[in-house]
């Protein structure tokens, strides 16, 4: 084989080599992760950003939202009045956060009791469909969104399993059954990056409920990117 | 080549001074490095001194260091010495070298002393970890306690996916995210798993023990000053282990007893729902978490 | 026997249609979808927590294994067998004089497998170090950046298990193929198909785990402890079943290798004028042998696990996690052994060449790697010291531990006394084996503070055990892997390596590689455990030392590359018989090695250390010596 013929072939492995890798590299940094989305500040520029966040968790996310149609989800309010499946939050720093959540699913339960009381966020009360509770009975939890680094723990009490008009696939509109819960939290100062998950094994079919789902970002698991 | 390529070399009186300058060289090198390491690298090497656990295995790794300095002086100078004295000169081109085969005494020599180090280790190391446990987990029948273990202060360590709580059987049940523990104290640390393996890791105290489903892994530490320490989890947990850490705490009886009123308050509402056993509606999954107090010794 | 007569070789159409790789991609394609759209059909309508993870486990596993049936047996693999159920005669060879199709086939010879597993070694090694440098990329901060938490620990899974598996067989297919049947005077192995069997079906596994990351990868790491394995998602089945083909080929290509030893060895070639390298082969294969069962056994289990919810490593339904840690560790000890035991085989192989002198202590060598094969069956809890084993074990696993540095002490010993008054000659080979030395002796002293029960306390599971395993696998493995190829590839492809940029590759690798791991000692001690993808804020200096390392570790590789390309496709200087004066059977014969080995089968007379002993070489092939078997 000549020389030319050589560099040539070598040019094109080393070629097709580079972009497999490319591939390889850029698919990775997207699997099984979220898009970050950025919830609208009040009063920004403040020195005491106020923030509303709304999200709902769902029994089964949807074909349109996933390829896994029948996983437990949160999902997102966002400014423009769509619900998105994206649990990477930017929060600012110094800030009062103002939460509703919606939750559509039916209770699983938690394993560990101790993470039904509510902690971490303004007075340790939750305002639970009107009611201000300090705590839930652990065997109604559905879901939980806990930021343990910043001992926030808010468990979510579910719909009953003979409720009506009980939700589908997500999005789910307010007219279907589902349990209100609002409370408030602050972040730090000096921000950071902090992970928040769901505590309750709600992912149905695996072993201790908490695969599929419950360990992938996007779905039960996400980050709340706190910049000051 | 002009001369046979096979005929071996130099005469065997050169043997001899080259091996006298290695070992000297050798003896010298291990008598100035070996007490210097052990002074000063030693004490170097975590975990530290917060705990007596920690400081045991301070002066393991202290004994370990010297012991393994003059392996390594013996190695630098046979190398630094070997490489360059009996490096083949270019005029040499493939000429062989003395068809030694074999020496009995060197081999003996060796056999030896490797034996009596190694053997040596296996016993330090078996003294060192039978004395108190060395706060590593030791299943649910430990052997290995440390002084005053039949009134130690017990905390359950229980893992989950992905936290450590920490209930403290002695204050009531009490559970907390938080690990405070008071000074001075000789802690029993019943670790267990809620889900799959874990191992809570208390870094600067020198504890580590599993925490499998279904078992009860005791681990003993005796705390000394007020101080703080990392938990870390130590076996891959799934998707948040890395995030799995929390801080401890040492202190002082006085803000002990402030911190558990505190917690205690905390933890009051849920204390109903804790207690009660699993067949009677309590939390569906928790099949190796009973929360309450006989949950020892296996 | 001469080379067949030079015919005009057919059109490429004609070369590409038969029993090969490309056959074996469409069936095994096909293979894919039959297994695939099977299971779904027979077993998802009645499974409804298949419904509920919306993922069919069984068409998993059973689309893979369609596939390995099918790309074996679109490679020939089925031909012979069936052909002598037909009742036609036994025949040795195929393929075995077809041009270069036939390192795409299932070939016979024993040469073109060996440059086979030479090539998909070093491509799956390329693989797993890639994700090596992602792993690095993710570490350069202490928060999660770069990948997204659950796709980290994919990788890492990736580059711990592509590594442990691809790399078991890293010496022992490429070289222990190519070189133990020249060395023992056959010109075949005992199970020539078997041979070829176990390289492809080591290429079909690490196929099948670069795939994973279509199933959502696997969070457990190269351990795979259970019961995070049972939770996983489907990639955690790409997992299991390479493993198990993994473990399927180092058992089969354990057992040829035995059987080659002990059975086909030329006259003459008694026990004690084995060449080193030989031995260190036969006590590997022993340990592939005895251990993979052991590992599909523990995989098979976890299949059933996740497949029909059998209970094994469930607790909460009468299993037990321990069962899987005992089972992987009694696997998993004799494995890393599998890994070093080589290298000590190649080491005091080549250190005979380059000081010119006889192999030190021979017998003690001997004992020194059956000591540590027999030795590595009995330490392996030394794995689980604070998992909550019971306590009286432990004296006796930290023994167990503490005696097995005393052979491979041998080693060292053997190898020092081997260079003592030598005529040392610096060639690349020999560099990449005193770096074994300073390697190895690291790696080793660290096991020393992790067999110690209270030391490993603290060290268990953090990034100091890292930092020991990597200087004894990568330092004592991987450096005579690259010791073998610039010492071996001049005889089995014909053309030299680049001497100048060999040296380069191993001072740039040397370098790169303790200051990338020496300072993860450090690390782990200061409390950063394994497989974590944020660490406490003031470790991110040696955390990006050792990246910035590390990069640089991988462009060593990359130098190495070039230097591979460059002379075998580009500069092809015809390397010489002998190059480097060994006296070794292999090194009498041309390079490349001809087809059929040896015009006469040798008659041995001594070992082939015979340096400053007097020029007659340790074999002859006198006149009326037999022409061999086929």
């Amino acid at each position: 084989m000549r020389v030319g013929m050589k560099l040539v072939l070598v040019a094109a492995v080393v070629a097709a080599a580079g972009v497999m890798i490319g591939f390889y590299v850029s698919n990775l940094t997207t699997l099984a992760g979220s898009p970050a989305y950025s919830v609208p500040v009040q009063n920004a520029g403040s020195a005491h950003p106020i923030v509303d966040l709304e999200f709902q968790t769902v029994a089964a996310v949807g074909p349109k939202l996933s390829r896994n149609p029948d996983w437990v989800s949160y999902l997102v309010h966002t400014s423009s009045g769509a619900w998105k499946r994206e649990t990477v939050w930017n929060l600012p720093a110094n800030a009062t956060v103002h939460v509703t959540w919606l939750n559509f699913d039916g209770a699983s339960g938690l394993r560990n009791p101790f993470l039904a009381r509510y902690q971490g966020i303004e007075g340790d009360r939750v305002m639970v469909n009107g009611k201000p509770v300090n705590h839930i009975d652990p065997n109604d939890a559905s879901h939980t969104f806990a930021v343990p680094a910043l001992g926030i723990i808010v468990a979510a009490p579910g719909v009953a399993d003979d409720a009506k008009n009980q939700c589908g696939y997500a999005p789910c509109p307010l007219s279907n059954a589902h349990t209100t819960l609002k409370f408030t939290f602050h972040t730090p100062a000096k921000g950071g990056h902090f992970r928040w998950q769901c505590f309750v094994p709600c992912a149905a079919g695996w072993i201790n409920g908490f695969g599929g789902p419950m360990q992938t970002i996007g779905y039960m698991d996400g980050f709340l990117n706190v910049k000051a | 080549m002009a001369t046979d390529p096979h005929a071996a070399s130099g005469p065997s009186g050169e043997s001899t001074n080259d091996g006298m300058r290695v070992v000297v060289a050798w003896l010298v090198l291990s008598a100035i490095a070996t007490p210097l390491v052990a002074i000063y690298v030693g004490p170097l090497i975590p975990p530290g001194n917060a705990s007596v656990q920690g400081q045991g295995q301070v002066f393991d790794n202290q004994v370990m260091t010297a012991l393994i300095t003059p392996i390594l002086c013996l190695l630098a100078v046979f190398f630094a010495y070997g490489l360059v004295r009996f490096h083949a000169k270019r005029s040499e081109g493939m000429l062989d070298g003395p068809p030694l085969r074999n020496d009995s005494r060197v081999q003996l020599l060796w056999i030896v002393i490797t034996t009596a180090m190694v053997l040596f280790l296996a016993g330090f190391g078996t003294y060192e970890l039978l004395k108190d446990g060395s706060g590593g987990g030791q299943g649910p029948n430990p052997i290995a306690f440390p002084a005053n273990h039949q009134h130690a202060f017990q905390v359950q360590v229980i893992g989950q996916q992905w936290q450590f709580t920490y209930r403290y059987p002695s204050l009531g049940g009490l559970e907390s995210n938080q690990l405070v523990l008071p000074a001075n104290t000789t802690v029993e640390l019943h670790v267990t798993s809620l889900d799959v393996v874990h191992s809570f890791w208390a870094v600067e105290l020198g504890v580590k023990a599993d925490a499998n489903p279904g078992v009860d892994n005791v681990a003993y530490v005796q705390t000394r000053k007020p101080t703080t320490f990392h938990v870390r989890c130590a076996e891959l947990c799934g998707l948040w282990h890395g995030y799995m850490f929390n801080n401890g705490r040492v202190v002082d009886q006085t803000q002990f007893s402030s911190w558990a009123a505190q917690a205690k308050k905390l933890y009051a509402s849920i204390e109903p729902y804790m207690n009660k056993p699993e067949s009677q509606g309590g939390a569906p999954y928790s099949h190796s978490y009973l929360p309450a107090p006989q949950r020892r010794a296996g | 026997m001469s080379e067949a007569a030079a015919a005009p070789s057919p059109p490429l159409w004609r070369q590409l249609i038969g029993f090969n790789l490309l056959t074996g991609i469409v069936l095994g394609v096909g293979g894919w979808y039959v297994g695939w759209f099977g299971a779904h059909a027979v077993v998802g309508p009645s499974l409804d927590y298949f419904d509920d993870i919306d993922y069919n486990e069984l068409s998993v596993f059973l689309a893979y294994l369609g596939g390995v049936v099918g790309f074996l047996v679109g490679l020939g693999f089925l031909n012979y067998p069936i052909a002598r159920l037909r009742g036609y005669p036994p025949s040795l060879r195929e393929k075995e004089t077809a041009g270069w199709t036939r390192y795409f086939s299932l070939c016979t010879d024993h040469k073109v497998v060996g440059i086979q597993y030479l090539w998909g070694v070093g491509l799956f090694f390329f693989i797993a170090g890639l994700n090596a440098m992602l792993i690095r990329t993710e570490l350069l901060t202490p928060h999660s950046q770069v990948f997204p938490a659950g796709t980290y620990l994919t990788i890492v899974g990736m580059h711990g298990t592509m590594m442990m598996g691809i790399m078991t067989s890293a010496i022992l297919g490429p070289f222990a193929n190519y070189l133990v049947p020249l060395m023992i005077g056959s010109r075949r192995m005992a199970f020539p198909r078997i041979e070829s069997f176990t390289f492809w079906l080591l290429m079909a596994a690490g196929t099948i785990l670069t795939t994973t990351i279509f199933f959502g990868g696997f969070p457990t790491g190269w351990t795979g402890y259970a019961p995070l394995s049972n939770e996983a998602n489907p990639g955690m089945d790409c997992y299991i079943l390479f493993f198990a083909l993994v473990g399927i080929s180092m058992c089969l290509l354990g057992i040829n290798m035995i059987t080659t030893i002990l059975t086909m060895r030329a006259p003459g070639l008694t026990w004690t004028r084995l060449p080193i390298f030989v031995w260190a082969v036969l006590s590997t294969a022993v340990l592939n042998v005895l251990a993979a069962p052991v590992l599909i056994a523990a995989l098979s289990m976890e299949a059933l696990d996740r497949t029909a919810q059998t209970s094994f490593y469930v607790a909460a339904a009468g299993g037990s996690n321990y069962l899987y840690e005992n089972l992987f560790w009694i696997f998993g000890h004799p494995e890393v052994y599998i890994l070093a035991i080589p290298g000590f085989g190649i080491v005091l192989e080549l250190l005979p060449v380059f000081a010119r002198k006889p192999l030190w202590g021979y017998r003690l060598a001997v004992a020194g790697m059956l000591g540590v094969s027999l030795l590595s069956w009995f330490v392996w809890q030394h794995h689980l010291f604070v998992s909550g084993i019971n306590g009286d074990l432990r004296p006796f696993y930290m023994l167990s531990t503490e005696l097995i540095s005393i052979p491979t002490g041998f080693t060292f010993l053997c190898g020092m006394m081997t260079l003592w008054r030598g005529k040392i000659r610096f060639t690349v080979p020999m560099l990449f084996c005193l770096a074994w030395f300073f390697n190895f002796l690291i790696g080793g002293l660290s096991g020393v503070f992790l067999s110690d029960t209270p030391s490993d306390v603290s060290t268990h599971g953090s990034f100091f055990s890292m930092a020991h395993f990597h200087y004894t696998i990568m330092g004592g493995l991987v450096f005579t892997f690259f010791a073998a190829i610039y010492y071996w590839l001049p005889k089995m492809t014909g053309w030299e390596l680049n001497e100048r940029l060999g040296k380069i590759h191993f001072w740039t690798m040397f370098l790169f590689f303790n200051s990338t791991f020496a300072p993860l000692f450090a690390v782990g001690f200061l409390g950063q455990p394994r497989r974590v993808v944020t660490y406490p804020n003031g470790l991110q200096f040696l955390n990006d030392w050792v990246s910035i390392s590390a990069y640089c570790l991988g462009f060593s590789m990359l130098i190495f590359l070039f230097n591979l390309i460059w002379s075998l496709a580009f500069v092809r200087k015809p390397a010489a018989a002998n190059p480097w004066g060994s006296r070794s059977i292999e090194f009498q014969l041309p390079s490349p090695v001809p087809v059929h080995d040896f015009d006469r089968i040798p008659v041995f007379s001594s070992d082939p250390y015979g340096y400053g002993e007097g020029p007659a070489p340790n074999w002859v092939a006198p006149a009326g010596a037999p022409a061999g078997r086929e």
